[in-house]
């Protein structure tokens, strides 16, 4: 962690201030020298190699995908489960400007920030799943509209501009030029509640692409009312996320949060209130979606039955009564183990959707291989290192520092 | 203003097109399951007429510019699919009598398909005339149409670094010059038999009924997936011979109907929703403009977002 402030020197250049955070270039290199840090270059010299492996090689050569099996860890991981996580910018987007609840204003930047760099990577994901990327343009042209992809790809599309746009408003802070900030801050609430609209459609279309493949995932969690838990769980998504991104940036960027208190405790026990109840409502939907699916005998029978109530009652209802509790009582540690046990219940719920339930009949399994594993990581570490630089030079968990003077 | 019919009729049709119009999910004018396809091209596979002789391959690799098809002795060996270098396949079943039943696959080419409705960028597209036919400079390989195919049929060339969905092409091009499709063609043993599905499905029931000691009374693809192109008669359940059982009888791409038709009603009724609650949570001023954490002194001019 580059924690060391130095004295920013008088004459300092904009760009020594605010890109090598005060400090001249060989310093700022030396600083960059931390183990966390080894571990990361560690795992981004395997992933993009791999990456671009996958360009000149095909999917073949780099992946376990099959004729049975045509999607894997980049759409189940990447795309299915990066999205859900990155539910957190619409939900607190929401939470902030619309309801107008003013107090979780201090987190709807992190949120927002983690939402459009987890669709970037989800977009990446992508790019490299597809055949022919260059391609994609056809979405926009070609009228697919009976597809459910179809909608997933416009919305996310959208949505990611949206991200963006929002986004651009410490961006265009932290560079100083106000003739964009303006316009753009005064946009933010068209902003929300687009981002409201396209999140809907999409989060719920990542499960409507299921419903017609009834034949191929397993009855306990395919559901004609797919979309509706994929939308909810999304909630959940963007909550928990929420409380366990803001519990660690207070810990690991906590020099940024001199001169500046917030609250996060009492925060994060609002946010446990919201999470028990949606959670809650979420179980209740989920087995009714069961019972809708005549699928109520297959619960505890065989690996998908006791995988389906491990999931249920472990990382929905488990943390729910969880949420409860902890927010009753004040007790903020139960909410985070409770947050963090809901993130994985969502990761759990999209990889079993995506992977593990889906083709439960067939006789050949799939397995990532180690050269899809590695991609991934790298998208992840990519998304977490850009987090990293970003709120540690733009006002994203703390206001700009006034040393206005140059702009 | 006296309503005739006729004008009744044209009033209704127009009303009843507007509103089939402006249903999101279908983009084609696929008509009524029990009538559907009945102008389009077909094929009627009667399995007790086979006799493995694989010209049907032959023919398709020829005819697709596909790699020849493996001897006899590898092709029994055990049961293939089909696969991105090999459109069609003749699989053997055992019979209890010590005889064998050889059963062709390839793409259903169903009224309603799947894998064109999922298809996001129209690549896959049903053709009125009946074949499902495929744009390789469309496709973006996304393989949502392998997915969604209840037959497994589309397969994608996982080793090429510029990968094609591949499948029968119900010989579209053949077709289109009024030839039948190179396998119908080749069939020396009638077992292939070429014409509208509307007449194909009247002579399998003719033969199906004529003959109660010959076949099984269930005509497959007449209703499965919603019709297909590709309707088989049998003597051995289609179970033994290895056919997808489990298929709905129900159109694929109306599966998704319901969940396509959320994004109108999100898209006209979020907005204003979402507005009315941010009023809601904004009258009498009650919360104050959030301007102090991250404005670092700058002036909010009040305005709230």
């Amino acid at each position: 962690m580059a924690s060391v402030v130095t004295a920013p020197g008088q004459q300092g250049s904009w760009v020594q201030e605010r890109i090598f955070l005060g400090k001249t270039f060989p310093e700022y290199l030396r600083s960059l020298w931390t183990p966390f840090n080894v571990i990361c270059a560690a795992i981004l010299a395997v992933g993009i190699p791999m990456l671009v492996y996958r360009f000149a090689a095909g999917l073949g050569a780099t992946t376990n995908l099959s004729q049975t099996q045509p999607w894997g860890l980049w759409i189940g991981f990447d795309m299915m489960t990066g999205i859900a996580l990155a539910a957190g910018g619409f939900t607190i987007g929401a939470t902030v400007e619309i309801f107008g609840l003013d107090e979780y204003h201090p987190i709807e930047r992190p949120a927002i920030l983690t939402g459009f760099l987890g669709y970037m990577m989800a977009v990446i994901g992508l790019m490299a799943d597809l055949g022919k990327p260059w391609n994609m343009v056809g979405i926009f042209s070609n009228n697919g509209t009976q597809s459910v992809l179809f909608e997933v790809a416009w919305c996310v599309a959208c949505y990611t501009t949206v991200l963006f746009l929002e986004f651009s408003v410490p961006l265009f802070e932290w560079l100083g030029w106000e003739r964009f900030h303006r316009p753009l801050k005064k946009a933010l609430l068209g902003l929300t509640v687009l981002s409201v609209m396209f999140s809907t459609m999409h989060q719920s279309a990542l499960g409507s692409l299921f419903i017609i493949a009834p034949g191929k995932l397993h009855p306990l969690w395919y559901s004609s009312q797919i979309f509706l838990f994929f939308f909810i769980s999304a909630v959940i998504a963007g909550i928990c996320m929420v409380i366990v991104e803001s519990t660690l940036s207070h810990r690991l960027f906590s020099e940024q949060f001199e001169g500046h208190h917030v609250d996060v405790d009492k925060l994060t026990l609002g946010l446990a209130k919201a999470g028990a109840v949606v959670m809650f409502a979420y179980f209740f939907l989920k087995m009714q979606g069961v019972i809708d699916n005549h699928a109520l005998g297959l619960i505890g029978v065989g690996f998908y039955g006791k995988w389906f109530l491990l999931e249920m009652l472990g990382f929905v209802l488990l943390p729910s009564l969880m949420f409860a509790w902890g927010a009753r009582n004040r007790h903020v540690t139960v909410v985070r183990v409770a947050a963090i046990l809901g993130v994985s219940g969502i990761v759990l719920n999209r990889l079993t959707v995506s992977l593990i339930a889906y083709n439960y009949n067939q006789p050949v399994r799939y397995w990532p291989s180690w050269m899809e594993i590695s991609v991934s990581l790298a998208l992840v570490v990519i998304g977490v290192l850009a987090f990293r630089w970003i709120v540690n030079r733009m006002p994203v968990l703390r206001p700009m520092k006034s040393q206005a003077g140059g702009h | 203003m006296k309503l005739g019919r006729r004008t009744f009729l044209q009033i209704a049709g127009a009303t009843g097109t507007a509103a089939l119009a402006s249903i999101p999910s279908r983009s084609l004018a696929a008509p009524d399951v029990h009538a559907a396809g009945a102008d389009e091209s077909s094929v009627l596979v009667d399995t007790t007429k086979c006799i493995g002789c694989r010209g049907c391959e032959a023919a398709c690799a020829e005819a697709n510019k596909l790699p020849d098809p493996p001897s006899d002795e590898k092709a029994f060996a055990g049961t293939r699919t089909t696969g991105p270098e090999c459109f069609t396949v003749v699989n053997p079943t055992p019979k209890g009598d010590g005889s064998t039943r050889f059963v062709k696959r390839q793409c259903m080419h169903c009224v309603e398909p799947a894998c064109a409705s999922a298809c996001p960028v129209r690549a896959l597209d049903k053709q009125a005339t009946g074949p499902v036919s495929y744009d390789g400079s469309k496709c973006m390989g996304c393989r949502y149409c392998m997915v969604a195919c209840p037959f497994s049929v589309p397969k994608y060339q996982y080793d090429r670094a510029i990968p094609l969905v591949r499948k029968c092409t119900f010989c579209a091009g053949r077709q289109a010059e009024g030839k039948q499709p190179a396998c119908v063609g080749v069939c020396p043993s009638g077992a292939l038999a070429y014409g509208t599905r509307g007449q194909l499905v009247e002579e399998a029931r003719r033969r199906v009924y004529g003959n109660p000691d010959r076949y099984l009374p269930h005509i497959y693809g007449e209703h499965e997936a919603g019709g297909t192109n590709w309707m088989y008669i049998s003597d051995l359940s289609f179970a033994t011979l290895g056919f997808e059982v489990a298929v709905n009888d129900n159109s694929y791409p109306r599966l998704v109907r319901g969940a396509l038709g959320v994004p109108p009603v999100v898209m006209t009724l979020w907005p204003p929703l979402l507005m009315g609650l941010w009023a809601f949570s904004h009258r009498d001023g009650k919360n104050k403009p959030h301007g102090t954490d991250h404005e670092a002194g700058k002036a909010d001019g009040g305005n709230h977002g």
